[in-house]
């Protein structure tokens, strides 16, 4: 596994990066948020990155994807990241995208991955259910009826949530809170009757819901992957998921660290550039050799997805680690060296602090990862 | 490609006929391995280690990119390729060790006259005369080019005079490359002249150094009215700054090559360790805090891991990240010592003596002397320093 990205992949950064540049900078996402938009997502906006392609990019080419793996959906999230686009490319091109490609019936990816090439659903996975990730902990119910499923329950902090056309849903069918098996991941359309969605406001403006399922009715057919492995497969689609946020915290890492950079090199006080100032010098340093060392658990991540490593696990778990602590580095740092302007609503640094607090939370903080990390390498 | 095979065959039967079998992989272990640095004073427990070092010495393959007009292999790289390859697959072992090769080589290579290059390569290539280095002083450790070693020009000679420190075994060298001031009144940078000196000349003393650790390579090395012939100077008069710092990036070359300073001090596993001495339950270290501290250092050498891979796979534009490289090299070196020891707990701070193990007392002792890598070859915050001018670009 080489840790460089190939010709392929360096020319979706290299769009990516015009497209973040040119179409959604940090303004974009500011007036979203000042207008206090329906879906805190931009229509026009996500139709053009599906234009792009890059709905499809973990789809197979026999239903209109590109199948250019994990690496090439999270270099085009890092660059997202560094301009805080929004969009539902993360809980659709990556979560919705790969789940159904790699876990559906052949009647599910016909059903849904053309339409999510064409932009004209979304999707959400809806897992946790308390302030803290833990998909063991599932209490959601199915209980079969004959030879359907009625899901009661509510599901916490879904991405994209609020504005999803198809969830995937992760309930117990057996077993007790504690146990991965007993699990079973459902696939539901958001707007068949019991189903409720409660938009929740946080602190980085994007679009969440907390979601009531009341004797929603399911059959066999909606069963992603097998009865009773859901475990499994939603930790699978999880590290995915896990691994491309990484990216996108990377990027949101690079910007804060780019933007501070620039302004330690024109700032003035006492008379000087507060460049100067090796107490400032060192920090920057620092977080350099942070990010530096982030980039590298990302792509070694974003590799060992795309060539189904045996280590995927752990190699998920250090980048969520890593990108979530580097982050929390930056953005603190960050707002420090501006000084009073960084505490400002009217300067951007601030939009970097609370996704990256939010992000932290996204399938499980640095701390969930330190410790599975633990767990899986035997310490 | 017809020739490269020729080649192949020609190297695999050399080292099959030469390669004494005590210097492969597989060797009995009841025989001594010695730690082959060659010179005048070198000793061998195991005579095989002389014969291997001559025999490689003798073909150039010490260094065998240098043209054979200086002693050296005459391979090109791929030919290079090839002999490790050889080498590697028979286990054979490093012939020499040396900081002839690794820093003064390269440097007379391209700053030495043909008579110098033609007086001084083939000894270190064949491992005739070991080198050490003479560059910080009690006064200069990182404002090296503060230096104040005086050599005073006498006619066709200089006299030398100053104190050296951290010379590594220059009480087992026969020559020293050092840096001089040749112009005191010049500006600091432009005074400095890069001198050879024999050992043996009258007037050169070394003493070594005793560390927290306990005996250390490193001594001090003083020059008393040390007469030292013109012909020694390397490049012009007051000009040895330039050849200071691309000896300097040798230097920081051959130690990443070594796999840098991570690798130094103690190689025991921290996880075994705490499991042993903390405990284990349900096959995990039964603490749970020295747990997510040690998971916590785990995660940033797994990560550091990643980085060095990274940039070699990206083809070595390590120059903006070398300085990155030794940093984090050194600091979790460190980190990785101060957790094993206080896993080892009372055993991990043992000194002397039979009471405790051996492989505990040398634990303590690595940690002491992981507290110098982070100031050895550039100490950590000079690493910050460069890192923050040279590639953040932030001002003076």
């Amino acid at each position: 596994m080489k840790l460089i990205l190939t010709e392929e992949q360096e020319f979706l950064r290299d769009t990516a990066r015009d497209f973040a540049r040119e179409r959604t900078p940090v303004t974009h996402f500011r007036s979203l948020r000042d207008n206090k938009d329906e879906n805190l997502w931009d229509k026009d906006i996500w139709q053009e990155m599906v234009n792009l392609g890059w709905s499809g990019i973990l789809i197979p080419e026999e239903f209109g994807g590109s199948d250019f793996g994990v690496a090439g959906i999270s270099v085009i999230l890092q660059e997202c990241g560094k301009t805080l686009t929004p969009s539902p490319l993360f809980s659709t091109g990556v979560l919705g995208a790969y789940a159904i490609s790699n876990f559906g019936t052949k009647e599910q990816k016909e059903k849904y991955l053309p339409k999510i090439v064409s932009g004209e659903i979304t999707t959400a996975l809806a897992v946790d259910e308390s302030s803290h990730h833990d998909p063991s902990k599932t209490l959601f119910k199915a209980e079969q009826k004959a030879s359907n499923f009625l899901l009661n329950g509510k599901k916490t902090f879904v991405i994209d949530g609020a504005s999803a056309d198809i969830f995937i849903v992760l309930a117990r069918t057996s077993g007790n809170s504690g146990d991965l098996a007993g699990l079973t991941l459902f696939v539901v359309e958001s707007s068949i009757d019991g189903i409720k969605k409660i938009k929740l406001d946080m602190a980085d403006s994007r679009n969440y819901a907390n979601i009531e399922f009341n004797n929603v009715e399911c059959s066999n057919e909606d069963i992603l992957g097998a009865l009773e492995s859901g475990g499994e497969t939603v930790e699978r689609i999880l590290d995915i998921g896990r691994i491309a946020m990484s990216a996108e915290m990377l990027g949101n890492a690079e910007s804060a660290f780019e933007t501070t950079i620039e302004y330690l090199k024109q700032r003035k006080q006492f008379g000087v550039v507060i460049g100067t100032f090796q107490a400032l010098q060192h920090r920057a340093a620092e977080m350099f050799c942070e990010i530096e060392l982030t980039k590298s658990a990302v792509m070694a991540a974003i590799h060992g997805a795309d060539e189904n490593s045996n280590e995927l696990q752990r190699l998920s778990s250090l980048a969520k680690t890593i990108a979530g602590e580097t982050l929390n580095l930056v953005s603190n740092e960050a707002i420090q060296m501006h000084g009073g302007i960084g505490v400002t609503d009217e300067y951007d640094l601030g939009f970097f602090i609370k996704r990256s607090r939010v992000a932290e939370q996204i399938f499980g903080s640095s701390t969930y990862h330190t410790e599975r990390y633990a767990n899986l390498s035997g310490f | 490609m017809q020739n490269l095979e020729e080649f192949r065959k020609e190297v695999k039967e050399w080292l099959n006929d030469n390669c004494p079998q005590s210097m492969r992989a597989g060797a009995n272990p009841s025989i001594p391995i010695d730690e082959v640095w060659g010179g005048r004073k070198a000793e061998y427990k195991n005579p095989e280690s002389k014969l291997w070092l001559d025999r490689m010495g003798a073909k150039g393959w010490t260094m065998p990119t240098v043209s054979k007009e200086y002693g050296g292999g005459g391979l090109t790289a791929d030919e290079v390729t090839i002999l490790n390859q050889e080498m590697f697959a028979i286990g054979a072992k490093g012939p020499l060790l040396s900081f002839g090769i690794w820093m003064l080589a390269p440097v007379l290579l391209e700053y030495g006259t043909e008579e110098q290059k033609k007086e001084h390569l083939p000894k270190i290539i064949k491992g005739e005369i070991r080198w050490c280095q003479g560059y910080s002083e009690p006064g200069s450790g990182s404002d090296l080019a503060s230096l104040a070693t005086k050599a005073e020009d006498n006619g066709d000679h200089f006299i030398v005079n100053g104190q050296k420190v951290w010379t590594s075994y220059a009480d087992k060298a026969d020559w020293i490359f050092a840096l001089v001031r040749t112009g005191p009144k010049e500006p600091k940078h432009d005074g400095i002249s890069f001198l050879l000196i024999d050992m043996e000349t009258a007037g050169v003393s070394t003493k070594p150094i005793t560390l927290i650790s306990g005996k250390s390579p490193f001594c001090e090395t003083f020059f008393d009215d040390v007469k030292v012939p013109k012909e020694n100077l390397i490049g012009q008069q007051n000009a040895g700054w330039a050849i200071a710092k691309a000896l300097l990036q040798h230097e920081r070359a051959f130690l990443s090559s070594f796999g840098l300073a991570s690798s130094m001090g103690s190689g025991r596993d921290l996880v075994s360790i705490a499991k042993k001495h903390i405990g284990e339950e349900d096959g995990k270290i039964s603490n749970g805090f020295y747990r997510s501290q040690i998971t916590a250092h785990k995660i940033k050498e797994h990560a550091f891991g990643l980085t060095l891979k990274r940039a070699k796979d990206e083809g070595g534009k390590a120059s903006a990240t070398a300085s990155m490289f030794k940093l984090y090299g050194s600091e979790h070196n460190k980190r990785r010592h101060e957790l094993m020891i206080a896993a080892t707990g009372i055993n991990g701070v043992a000194w002397d003596g039979d009471e405790f193990d051996k492989k505990d007392k040398d634990l303590t002792r690595a940690w002491l002397r992981t507290k110098g890598n982070s100031i050895e070859g550039g100490t950590s915050e000079v690493q910050l320093n460069v890192i923050s001018k040279r590639v953040l670009g932030l001002p003076s």
